[in-house]
């Protein structure tokens, strides 16, 4: 019984199985990273937003990445006019359905069911594939519905079957490493969309531990021996 | 100040003095063996978060809404939109599984040292019981955030009911009460779920307290301290419950909640086992996942289902020894004939089942998280010795679950024998330091 308790401490170190068994890269993102989350929102609110909705996060919880409610109005708000809103989508779901043979998902949670690591290798894998309807495939989400979103950013890879790697067929406005960048941004943000109160809930977590260690613990402690003194 | 409130508890006690002498039978003259050690910790946290749930759940009953339409947009405004939400969810949700932990740990104490064991056997009882019940609770609670695990989860639950014969696509239907796990079924659920099962266990959890507070508590020794008692008539051994063990169980508690944050602010999902990450997926009843795995605390039994080979094509057997898995603790007493109660005192046959039972416990638990070509496959070719004949599964684990599923069994049917032909140590009159 105590190894289950051991097994169960253990646990979360493990990383997330891809089904399709392509071996996933480390997401670098970092929650701290503002500017990168900042960045990642815009590029989520450019490239993604027109398909894959956030139902469950409204564009005032913005405000919590250092941005402005003036600035998400200006800048971020294209799917509503109100900051109070929820990031919904602009396309219907059915239409959607009809051009990509499924609706795009909503990606409020998608962090939280892929894993930042999964996101951050799948954005980086999709490579031209003449076999498949959208012409676009990836080795992470084989037969994927959805084309390369960001492949004027990327620019167009093929796949080399025999050494199963990616070749480049031509170059997109962003070098390689920007590309990566881009990613990570949006990766960032979407971890941070897939639970917005972690922060908080670590900061809490820290207090409440000192205050479990620090005072009730030598407490009750304390208590304990005084009481237990005169049991032989 | 002090006078007044002497005044008011005289005035009070005069009206009813039933509430000071429950508080003499159940805590301040509650004698309890002085030798208890880490083990005994589990009940008294037990209680501890069976009052985390009903608080935390409550507060989550107010803000959930148990609609399949609404219900895995509700969970998610309640981690964002209702101040304080999240962390009432991961309360509930850390507490489902802390719940089983310190449950199975309290389960393991009465098999470390006998507590099962005559005049305490209606204790037991009321313990099955109260886990049994515990189980329903967290499998209807976990329909509740309409997630992929939680839909399909419990399709393969209800399905399993299905395979009873001649009555079970039947009973299926009236569980669920559509022909798919559907609104209908996550209404009832819910009602299940928030008041029907929390009235039971509170019921069940005052018949085993009030039971064990009858016999009095076994302890390490598994020696009956009311035997020997003072002039006073007070046992020897014993010492008042309050202020003793309220003041120890208070540490225990706090180191208990220690451990509980530590999870719950730092690794709520716990890599997957306290929250499943196909549960952020909505359920979807057109979309089979690939894996559908229960939730950790019920995974030993679910190995056992797979274990089992169908029979006649249907799954029956399988679903038999899960229920008999679970049904023979209520006979554990009357399995267990050694003249001895604690492990102090066993001889080597208890203490190599035990730890073969533990050992078995701990892998089937973990097969059941896992698919059973989790430990890869055999090379089969239909001549060899592990041919299709003999083998009928390819999968390593399946036959390590078999094997495992077989020594669960053992621990219980061979209990009789190995207990009463072991080689007991002589029990001392009185607890040892």
């Amino acid at each position: 019984m105590k190894t289950i308790l051991l097994l169960l401490l253990i646990v979360p170190g493990t990383v997330l199985a891809a089904s399709s068994g392509y071996r996933l890269d480390r997401s670098p993102h970092d929650s701290r990273d503002l500017a990168s989350l900042q960045a990642g929102a815009r590029t989520y609110v450019n490239y993604c937003l027109g398909c894959h909705g956030m139902q469950f996060m409204r564009y005032k919880g913005l405000t919590e990445l250092g941005l402005t409610e003036a600035q998400i109005r200006e800048h971020l708000l294209f799917t509503s006019d109100k900051v109070g809103d929820a990031m919904k989508v602009a396309l219907d779901p059915k239409e959607g359905k009809a051009w990509f043979g499924v609706a795009p998902p909503d990606l409020s949670v998608v962090a939280r069911s892929r894993g930042a690591d999964w996101l951050y290798t799948y954005l980086r894998t999709f490579h031209r594939d003449p076999r498949t309807t959208t012409g676009w495939n990836n080795p992470v989400y084989p037969n994927v519905a959805m084309p390369h979103a960001l492949w004027t950013l990327q620019g167009e890879r093929g796949w080399d079957e025999k050494e199963h790697k990616l070749t480049e067929i031509s170059k997109g406005s962003q070098s390689p490493t920007e590309y990566d960048a881009t990613v990570r941004d949006l990766v960032n943000f979407l971890v941070y969309v897939g639970e917005p109160a972690a922060a908080d809930r670590k900061a809490i977590g820290i207090i409440v531990l000192f205050v479990l260690l620090l005072v009730l613990f030598p407490l009750t402690y304390w208590l304990k021996k005084e009481f237990w003194k005169d049991v032989k | 100040m002090g006078t007044m409130v002497a005044r008011l508890w005289a005035w009070f006690d005069a009206r009813m003095p039933s509430v000071a002498e429950q508080w003499k039978i159940h805590a301040s003259e509650y004698y309890a063996p002085k030798n208890f050690n880490f083990w005994y910790f589990f009940g008294s946290l037990a209680m501890l978060v069976l009052v985390i749930q009903i608080v935390s759940g409550i507060f989550l009953t107010m803000n959930y809404k148990p609609d399949a339409g609404l219900a895995f947009g509700s969970v998610e405004y309640i981690m964002r939109d209702v101040p304080g939400g999240w962390l009432i969810r991961y309360i509930h949700s850390t507490g489902a599984s802390a719940f089983f932990i310190v449950v199975y740990l309290h389960m393991f104490r009465a098999m470390l040292y006998g507590s099962y064991k005559e005049p305490r056997e209606l204790i037991w009882i009321f313990g099955v019981l109260i886990y049994l019940t515990l189980m329903g609770e967290a499998f209807f609670g976990y329909l509740l955030p309409w997630g992929q695990m939680s839909y399909w989860g419990a399709q393969v639950i209800v399905n399993l009911f299905g395979t009873v014969p001649f009555i079970g696509p039947d009973l299926a239907l009236w569980i669920r009460g559509d022909y798919v796990v559907s609104d209908a079924t996550l209404n009832r659920f819910f009602a299940l779920h928030v008041i029907a099962l929390p009235l039971v266990l509170l019921g069940l959890v005052v018949a085993h307290i009030l039971a064990l507070h009858d016999v009095g508590s076994n302890n390490p020794d598994g020696v009956e301290i009311k035997k020997l008692k003072g002039p006073d008539g007070k046992p020897l051994d014993g010492i008042p419950f309050h202020p003793y063990y309220t003041v120890k169980d208070l540490l225990g508690a706090v180191v208990f909640l220690a451990i509980f944050c530590i999870v719950m602010f730092f690794v709520p999902e716990m890599g997957g086992y306290f929250l499943e990450y196909n549960n952020f997926i909505p359920a979807d009843p057109l979309k089979t996942p690939e894996h559908i795995a229960p939730v950790w605390y019920f995974t030993p039994y679910y190995s056992i289902l797979r274990a089992v080979p169908p029979l006649f094509n249907s799954q029956f057997p399988g679903v038999l020894a899960m229920g008999v898995a679970t049904l023979i603790l209520f006979f554990l007493p009357w399995l267990d004939r050694s003249p001895v109660k604690s492990i102090r005192y066993r001889g080597v046959r208890y203490k190599c089942w035990l730890a073969a039972f533990v050992v078995v416990f701990v892998i089937l638990g973990y097969l059941g998280t896992e698919n059973t070509n989790v430990w890869g496959q055999f090379p089969v070719s239909d001549d060899s010795f592990l041919g299709r004949n003999i083998v009928d599964t390819k999968d390593v684990a399946t036959w390590m679950a078999r094997v495992c599923t077989v020594v669960y069994f053992l621990f219980f049917f061979l209990m009789p024998w190995y207990t009463a032909r072991d080689k007991v140590l002589p029990v001392p009159e009185r607890v040892t330091a």
